[in-house]
């Protein structure tokens, strides 16, 4: 079984302009999205209160959220989590309640509505905290940024090279957040987690193409760089698509059997992988090309010993 | 013809079968349990293990096995009812010399537990529990320290015949917190004596001079590695009473642990009742003695509303009093303390330190007939909104909670006197509680019920499966024989994985859970690169031996590079998170470095075997 028995001939760098084009605005939708509509952090990043509950029948959500008003919780988001019979419920921050409190007040608003109502977590996070570990969660990812760029820069040589790359890697992590500001989906720490892995492995395709590059521009030095590139992404191709399905098809059963407190960690594994694999074919060599990447970038000279011996 | 050194199949048969040792364990389900401990922390015995075996019998709670592990008795059973029952009876007929805890133990067969071998440490929102985490107050710890420099300069000044007019604190440099002390001088004073008297014991700190409006002035300002090293002591010695604490409680592998500049983060798996815990625990409160300043009348400071210098101004029992500033001893050099009965009605019995013991035995040589205030100091966090946002304000609570008459010279035990009948096992517990060298303050808390652990194993167990079925048919079906090759290599990788997580008794996470099954897939690109390779060798002729090689040797640096990154993203991961992040992290570092061992070694020495030698092989089976 091969996906693509023949050798393909995509044109991908004359098309290149549409999925320029085609990046630019989801580009421009999630920056606009996450400064205009932000994201819906989760506790983790704000602070407050997290309950997780069980009835024994399929729970009413109405109901519990009416329940939860009576009693003074305003405007407490309730919503099923994992299957009809589980709620999760989140409260703001609540000033100088005890969590032991919040817990057996909870627990009699659920168990008033049916007593076999189990309450199976709850976790409480101080403002503070939240905060801090939002700057400490930008800190990350800026720093994996900067460590992968040093890398890219050391690696490639050429800055035409690292132009693309960087900003395939940049593209990633930005529509992930893009998805999760337009599909207010939780916000979690383990979806920064997830974001810093897509980072990772973001640039992976990419090299893969790359030492391509310069393995074709080795063998045939008077090629057009934009045959060059061409060749390099179509014969790498079998390759970059086989990887992503396999990944996916493990994260899909992550996505569909990991329950629901890693429904947001692997979205943003998907979202990445996909949007990576995208950007690694459409992207990152298309922005080489217009840099005016030339064989002579790779091949400076014939007494200078090649990077190294490899694909 | 291809070859492969003898050494490196020795290295990965060995690797393997090691591997598979490891993680064994870890392949057995979990059943709940009872942890027994004795009070007096004797290790456990099959006699004192048989007593709780007999009590079972008698109140017919069915267990499958009790056996003694590392000095505590574990009692497995069924299920959580019947562990529930048994707690309760323990609980209710041997608490006077038993602890109890819920916990989980493995099905794994004896043998392997006696020869060291366990299964991976899971997290608790694997196994439910309780999780705090306590900030410690780090600017407490330096006024701590600033005071009892203090009372040095105080004394040496004293001894020195110098006169001085006060002593007084003060933010030195930019700092967020008070850090520097300033011996105000009179105008005539002589500077340089009284620097050569307070320099003679603190030959490790640096003094300046400063003229002043009213005079001159001596300064000290802590060095930022002073402030650190006490920080750090602080929160090494809050941990240490924390772990303690939790000691007592006798919960089953209790976790108290250090994280990040100023936190303490404290795991208690099986723990549910989680405000009784947070009630022994984490008490935030620390004790100061301080003896009664005569020499001014506490009536006419309160009236006026302020102290005289060098003294702070308390009620007790509604009448003012004044103690000195000078501290003789701090909480953290309490070591015990216990509710007792004198002659003379109910007391507390206290235990100090070393240090604590002599700066009593000092202060008591020198105010037989004084009058001693023990002050007890609570922090509590008050959060009220703002402008919709919520602001922490830090409430400190200081009262004197004894006053009483020193009969005699002491040092490292003694007693409190002078109670109300009932009050002194209160004070008991709270001179206990209030051990810490620093407050500490709750600032995140997440209790998980233990059937939603249980649920998130069953959830992450089936997604690893299922994925990793799905990837074997794919691969099969994909690279025919070399796909078996991969699958192979894939099920080698997951169980080196989980036995270098079982050996570095790194806990697993639900996170962690969904870092195997991500390096599962990640695990499939090196196989994929190498395959893909030789396909393309194939395809441009070269013999099928030549084109083995080649993929290997070729796919290499694309298989490196792309590691890299991920290793360098997963480092960054690892330093930034917490939990079960750090989890998740732990397995992509090390999922990276088994999976290219696994695809560079292991596969290839299988490959080798298939088509290695000198015979002539004309097609190879790779879809």
């Amino acid at each position: 079984m091969e996906f693509f028995h023949k050798p393909t001939s995509f044109p991908f760098m004359s098309t290149r302009k549409m999925w320029y084009g085609l990046s630019i605005i989801l580009m421009l939708v999630s920056i606009g999205s996450f400064f205009g509509r932000g994201l819906n952090l989760a506790i983790d990043f704000t602070g407050g209160v997290r309950i997780e509950a069980a009835f024994p029948q399929a729970a009413n959500i109405d109901a519990v959220r009416a329940a939860l008003k009576a009693a003074g919780f305003d405007e407490a988001p309730v919503e099923n989590f994992g299957s009809s019979r589980e709620i999760s419920i989140r409260l703001p921050p609540q000033p100088g309640a005890d969590s032991a409190a919040i817990r057996t007040k909870v627990e009699g608003i659920l168990q008033s509505l049916d007593p076999g109502a189990e309450l199976r977590s709850i976790e409480v996070v101080g403002s503070q905290v939240g905060n801090e570990l939002r700057s400490k969660a930008t800190e990350a990812l800026l720093g994996a940024l900067a460590l992968i760029f040093i890398y890219i820069m050391f690696r490639f040589h050429t800055w035409r090279l690292s132009a693309g790359a960087i900003l395939a890697v940049l593209h990633d992590p930005i529509l992930v957040l893009g998805v999760f500001s337009v599909s207010r989906t939780p916000f979690d720490l383990t979806v920064v987690g997830a974001m810093l892995a897509v980072i990772g492995y973001s640039l992976n395709d990419t090299v893969v193409v790359f030492d391509r590059i310069r393995e074709r521009f080795e063998s045939s030095r008077r090629l057009e760089p934009r045959l060059v590139l061409d060749q390099s992404i179509n014969q790498t191709l079998s390759r970059t698509i086989m990887t992503k399905v396999v990944t996916l098809i493990v994260v899909v059963a992550l996505y569909v059997l990991g329950g629901p407190a890693l429904k947001g960690f692997s979205e943003a594994l998907i979202i990445g992988i996909v949007a990576g694999t995208y950007s690694s074919i459409y992207i990152s060599s298309a922005i080489a090309l217009d840099c005016g990447l030339k064989a002579d970038d790779l091949l400076p000279s014939a007494d200078k010993k090649p990077v190294d011996d490899l694909p | 013809m291809l070859e492969f050194a003898r050494w490196k199949y020795f290295l990965v048969v060995f690797v393997t079968v090691a591997a598979l040792l490891f993680a064994l364990p870890s392949f057995y389900q979990d059943d709940p349990a009872l942890q027994v401990v004795r009070k007096d922390k004797v290790a456990m015995d099959s006699a004192a293990l048989g007593t709780v075996e007999q009590l079972l019998t008698g109140r017919a709670v069915p267990f499958k096995g009790a056996y003694i592990d590392d000095g505590r008795g574990i009692v497995r059973f069924a299920d959580v009812a019947d562990q529930l029952k048994a707690r309760d009876a323990v609980n209710d007929a041997l608490a006077s010399q038993y602890l109890s805890a819920l916990t989980n133990a493995s099905r794994a067969p004896a043998f392997l537990r006696k020869v060291g071998l366990r299964p991976m440490a899971l997290g608790l929102d694997l196994r439910g529990g309780l999780y705090l985490l306590y900030q410690v107050d780090v600017e407490g710890a330096i006024s701590q320290l600033l005071d009892s420099y203090e009372q040095g300069f105080r004394r040496a000044l004293a001894n020195a015949k110098i006169s001085f007019t006060d002593i007084v604190t003060y933010t030195s440099g930019g700092s967020s917190m008070p850090n520097a002390l300033r011996i105000l001088l009179p105008p005539d004073a002589d500077v340089a004596t009284a620097l050569a008297a307070v320099k003679k014991d603190n030959s490790d700190l640096t003094f300046s001079v400063a003229h002043l409006a009213d005079g001159p002035a001596i300064e000290m300002a802590l060095t930022q590695a002073q402030i650190t090293a006490r920080r750090d002591y602080a929160i090494e010695k809050n941990r240490t009473t924390l772990s303690n604490r939790v000691n007592e409680m006798g919960v089953s592998e209790p976790i108290v642990q250090r994280q990040g500049a100023d936190k303490i983060n404290v795991q208690l798996p099986g723990v549910s009742n989680a405000a009784a815990v947070k009630d022994l625990i984490g008490k935030v409160a620390t004790l100061e003695f301080r003896m009664e300043d005569t020499q001014n009348n506490a009536a006419e400071a309160a009236a006026r509303g302020r102290p005289p210098l060098g003294s702070k101004l308390y009620k007790y029992n509604g009448v003012p009093v004044l103690l000195k500033r000078e501290l003789i001893i701090t909480g953290d050099q309490l070591t015990n303390a216990t509710a007792t009965t004198t002659n003379d009605g109910p007391a507390v019995s206290i235990k100090l330190n070393g240090p604590g013991g002599d700066a009593m035995l000092r202060n008591t040589e020198q105010n037989v007939g004084k009058r001693m205030g023990v002050v007890y100091i609570e922090k509590t966090r008050q959060t009220t909104m703002v402008g919709g946002k919520p602001v922490n304000k830090d409430l400190t609570e200081e009262r004197v909670i004894n006053l009483a008459t020193i009969r005699g010279v002491f040092s490292n035990t003694f007693e409190i006197t002078g109670l109300q009948a009932g009050e002194s096992g209160d004070l008991s517990k709270l001179l206990r509680a209030g051990s810490l060298s620093a407050p500490i303050t709750l600032i995140e808390e997440q209790a998980i019920g233990p059937s939603l652990g249980q649920d998130n194993i069953v959830k992450g167990r089936n997604a690893l499966v299922i994925g990793l079925l799905a990837i074997f048919i794919f691969m099969a079906l994909y690279y025919h024989a070399f796909g078996m090759v991969a699958n192979a290599v894939l099920l080698a990788n997951v169980i080196l994985l989980t036995a270098l997580l079982a050996i570095l008794h790194a806990s697993l996470s639900l996170p962690g859970i969904a870092g195997i099954i991500l390096t599962v897939g990640i695990a499939v690109d090196a196989n994929v690169l190498i395959y893909e390779r030789i396909r393309e060798e194939l395809r441009n002729g070269v013999t099928p031996q030549a084109a083995i090689r080649a993929g290997f040797e070729k796919a290499f640096s694309a298989i490196f590079d792309s590691n890299v990154t991920a290793f360098l993203a997963g480092l960054v991961l690892y330093v930034f998170g917490t939990g079960p992040v750090q989890s998740f992290a732990i397995v992509l570092l090390l999922g990276i470095i088994t999976s290219m061992f696994t695809s560079l070694l292991g596969s290839r020495a299988l490959i080798t075997l298939m088509y290695g030698g000198a015979r002539k092989i004309t097609k190879l089976s790779i879809g």
